[in-house]
């Protein structure tokens, strides 16, 4: 209700409400933009991580050569005369990965095919969460249970070994990507058509026959990518390396030693506050530039396998 | 003449029979030995543990006497990363996601930020915290403050966050905003009043399982340097933390020196365990309660 009486010009209230219509159209048109900038955010996250670690390793390398740091076997960052090869972390971090690996992959696998191939629906509904709860579980909480549990239980059976050793983290971070090959490789092989099984059974086949030659064949790209993907988180874990295995820098084959790994000597460094500037905490970065090549490389070799090697049916 | 021996074939069936069975109990032994090995692991934990959980375990400061110690500025301090967590992921990982799912081209702009997502989901943490550590801890001199520390724990759950609130975004059926159209509205009001509030359980049980994960997360705080030291309680986003997991993981470091870190280690575990175990129900229940069907 109008209570005073002014005049209303009819143009008026068209070009307000034109004009609130502008503004609406306006802020209509900002969205996309707006969203885009919040959207590139994560194209800025991964330019920042390339530009730190990239300029910082070529300080690095400015005091270090790239031939020694690639093909040194020594590592000695805290001692008069510093050496900085990387061999010794490489070692670490690859030895880490494949026990993990010999545990990991034949149990994930096997895993994958029992709940795919084998398990009735309520098997397959009750075990995969609990699987998941494993894969839930904090590396932390690992990394103690390797430490405190894993180790001493080894000694009973391997009594030179030390206490830190990379065998038991190696088999606890084998533990812990079960679930994930085992998820994957399950998810690739259930893809897999059931005209394909059928066909194999009405010829006679027995169900580890139809899982071997049928469904593994045909999942193969999966189960290749889940492999690799696996690879590549045992190669980034910190935590559990962190704890149980120490920070001798021993470049050896012997499993029962101390070796620290790429990312267990990022902690150690970080960990010790190692002044801005220095060789060792340039170090640092070049560590983490290899150790971020090899996943990064790793990560896009599982996806192009998964692509590549598609069957499609 | 026979060209089929049917005493040879039922030998070599049984063969094949007997193999199968053994293969099957073999797999399914494989598939039990995660599960046990989780049962280990929780019986360990919560065997050492238990006894040490009481009130003035919960609410009591760090303390080098074990008897003494109590996990109350680890709480806070996970609490206080949340309070920056949360918000930035919930933020940057759903408007991503809308300009992904509902503005952006098919092209190759749109390929290259969704490329550039799933690489990023597979950098190790501790290259965030390398980050971090370099551009919010030294960079923009922040220290280590749970706002830096907020802030790199979000750029590592990011990804995950975007992907699970596309995937709740693309479960939103079509014909739900093609009627908003219908009726008039814009894209944006389409977005806000209908397609949002469609994929709001998704995106929320999405959330929660990544906040879980930097709940656990330990990496990315070591290398920023959270002090092992007595720090007063955190108080708000600008002082100094720790959180759960670093503490676990000092008392772990130190199990060797005094023996009773290790059960103050294990108690610390449940606390975290009985917390993400809280969180990852809550994003059950809210999947099953909330998510319609179309």
């Amino acid at each position: 209700m109008r209570t005073n009486n002014e005049p209303v010009h009819v143009q008026e209230l068209i070009s307000k409400k034109k004009q609130s219509k502008n503004l609406f159209l306006k802020f209509e048109k900002a969205i996309p933009i707006i969203l885009f900038l919040i959207a590139s955010v994560s194209v800025f996250t991964t330019i920042g991580i390339i530009y730190t670690l990239f300029s910082e390793t070529i300080e690095f390398f400015k005091q270090v050569s790239v031939v020694e740091f690639f093909t040194g076997t020594v590592l000695k960052p805290l001692s008069q005369d510093p050496k900085f090869g990387v061999l010794p972390l490489i070692m670490g971090t690859l030895t880490s990965t494949v026990i993990a690996m010999l545990v990991a992959a034949p149990i994930g696998l096997m895993t994958a095919i029992y709940l795919s191939e084998f398990a009735s629906e309520r098997i397959r509904k009750t075990f995969k969460p609990l699987l998941e709860i494993l894969a839930g579980i904090p590396t932390i909480v690992y990394g103690f249970f390797a430490f405190t549990f894993v180790t001493p239980l080894l000694k009973h059976v391997i009594p030179g070994l030390e206490t830190t050793n990379i065998l038991s983290p190696g088999i606890v971070m084998g533990i812990m990507i079960i679930p994930m090959i085992a998820s994957l490789s399950e998810d690739a092989m259930s893809s897999v058509p059931n005209a394909m099984r059928e066909g194999a059974l009405a010829l006679g086949a027995t169900k580890l026959e139809v899982a071997t030659r049928v469904v593994i064949p045909a999942a193969f790209s999966g189960i290749v990518a889940s492999f690799v993907l696996a690879i590549s988180r045992a190669i980034g874990e910190t935590m559990i390396v962190t704890i149980a295995s120490g920070s001798s820098k021993n470049f050896t084959f012997d499993l029962t030693q101390s070796m620290q790994t790429m990312t267990a000597y990022i902690v150690e460094v970080t960990g010790g506050d190692a002044p801005a500037g220095s060789t060792i905490y340039y170090s640092l970065y070049a560590v983490a530039m290899t150790l971020f090549v090899f996943t990064l490389l790793m990560n896009l070799f599982a996806r192009y396998v998964a692509r590549k090697f598609k069957e499609e049916y | 003449m026979k060209y089929v021996d049917a005493v040879q074939v039922q030998k070599r069936m049984n063969f094949r029979l007997i193999v199968n069975t053994i293969a099957k109990i073999i797999f399914f032994l494989s598939t039990v030995f995660g599960l046990v090995v989780l049962g280990i692991l929780i019986y360990r934990v919560f065997s050492d543990g238990i006894g040490w959980i009481n009130m003035d375990f919960l609410t009591g400061k760090l303390s080098t006497d074990p008897e003494k110690a109590g996990i109350l500025g680890a709480i806070l301090g996970t609490l206080w990363l949340m309070v920056v967590v949360a918000p930035v992921t919930m933020f940057f990982g759903v408007g991503t996601a809308i300009y992904l799912e509902l503005y952006a081209k098919k092209g190759k702009l749109r390929s290259f930020i969704q490329t550039n997502i799933a690489n990023l989901a597979g950098v190790p943490s501790i290259v965030y915290g390398i980050l971090g550590m370099t551009v919010f801890v030294r960079a923009l001199d922040m220290g280590n403050i749970v706002l830096a520390g907020g802030l790199t724990m979000s750029l590592l759950i990011l990804p995950i966050t975007i992907v699970a609130s596309q995937e709740a975004i693309r479960a939103v059926p079509n014909h739900l905003g093609e009627a908003s159209y219908g009726l008039g509205a814009t894209k944006w009001q389409t977005i806000k009043n209908i397609i949002l509030p469609a994929a709001l359980p998704g995106i929320l049980t999405g959330a929660i399982l990544s906040l879980s994960r930097a709940i656990g997360e330990t990496a990315p705080l070591v290398v920023i340097g959270i002090p092992a030291l007595l720090i007063p309680f955190p108080g708000s986003i600008f002082d100094k933390f720790t959180v759960l997991p670093m503490q676990i993981y000092y008392w772990t470091l130190d199990s060797s020196l005094v023996e009773e870190y290790a059960y103050l280690a294990s108690a610390t575990i449940i606390i975290l365990l009985l917390v993400l175990l809280l969180l990852n129900t809550t994003a059950i229940i809210i999947r099953n309660k909330f998510q319609k069907r179309y």
